[in-house]
């Protein structure tokens, strides 16, 4: 299991490379989430983190998905600072014996982390910037785990 | 006691720095902020709505009415969005 919290940005394909080669592991998966701009306006957003905290609490979420799913490997990646549009912000792998564990994790990781990771998204416009506000819809996607 | 208190996001902003050091004989983390609204506007603002906040005992997610009995880090923000 790798947790890692950085400003860096990470190269995908390198870091899968050396993932879930267990010789028990049927299915890996892997998302990434980015940057988006839906207003075309969009000149950087900048994410804060509570530094410690970021990585206690995700790696309780990735333990905790590990058991649950019986996964043989469990990936989390998230970056703070500065990012522009189009930038990778993070991404999770899973790897399983079958597909169905694999891809259930990586959504439940993907839901825990969005509520309950200590990030904070700030955009920056060319208008002015603001606080992402969470969404109710985040907090009850929980409901289903 | 001596008690690290921490902000982040737009509570940061409105109080307008990142963590102070703070000697409290709060008991809980409800009394902290009552004591702390009574100092000063910008923490009146920054506290006026604690449905809107989320509080962090020793870098543990809890409630508001948690005891501070042995904790060293207190931390206040915003609903986290992370992902």
């Amino acid at each position: 299991m790798q947790v890692t919290v950085q400003s860096e940005d990470f190269d995908l394909a390198q870091v899968l490379k050396g993932f879930g080669k267990a010789p028990n592991t049927g299915a890996t998966v892997s998302f990434t989430g980015r940057v988006r701009d839906d207003s075309g306006t969009l000149e950087h957003m900048e994410i804060e983190h509570y530094p410690g905290m970021c990585e206690a609490t995700i790696t309780k979420i990735a333990e905790e998905a590990a058991t649950r799913w019986s996964l043989t490997d469990c990936l989390v990646i998230h970056r703070y600072g500065n990012l522009r549009p189009g930038d990778q912000i993070m991404m999770v792998a899973t790897a399983a014996r079958h597909r169905v564990e694999a891809f259930e994790a990586a959504e439940y990781l993907m839901d825990y982390l969005k509520s309950r990771a200590p990030f904070w998204k700030k955009e920056v416009t060319r208008e002015g910037a603001d606080w992402v506000a969470a969404k109710d819809a985040d907090e009850e996607a929980l409901n289903r785990w | 006691m001596k008690i690290e208190v921490l902000y982040f996001a737009w509570v940061r902003e409105r109080i307008g720095e990142p963590r102070e050091t703070l000697e409290t004989e709060a008991a809980t983390v409800m009394d902290l902020v009552e004591e702390l609204r009574a100092r000063e506007p910008r923490y009146d603002l920054a506290f006026s709505d604690l449905k809107s906040l989320r509080v962090a005992l020793d870098q543990e997610l809890t409630e508001f009415d948690a005891s501070l009995d042995g904790v060293r880090e207190v931390a206040f923000f915003p609903p986290m969005t992370g992902g």
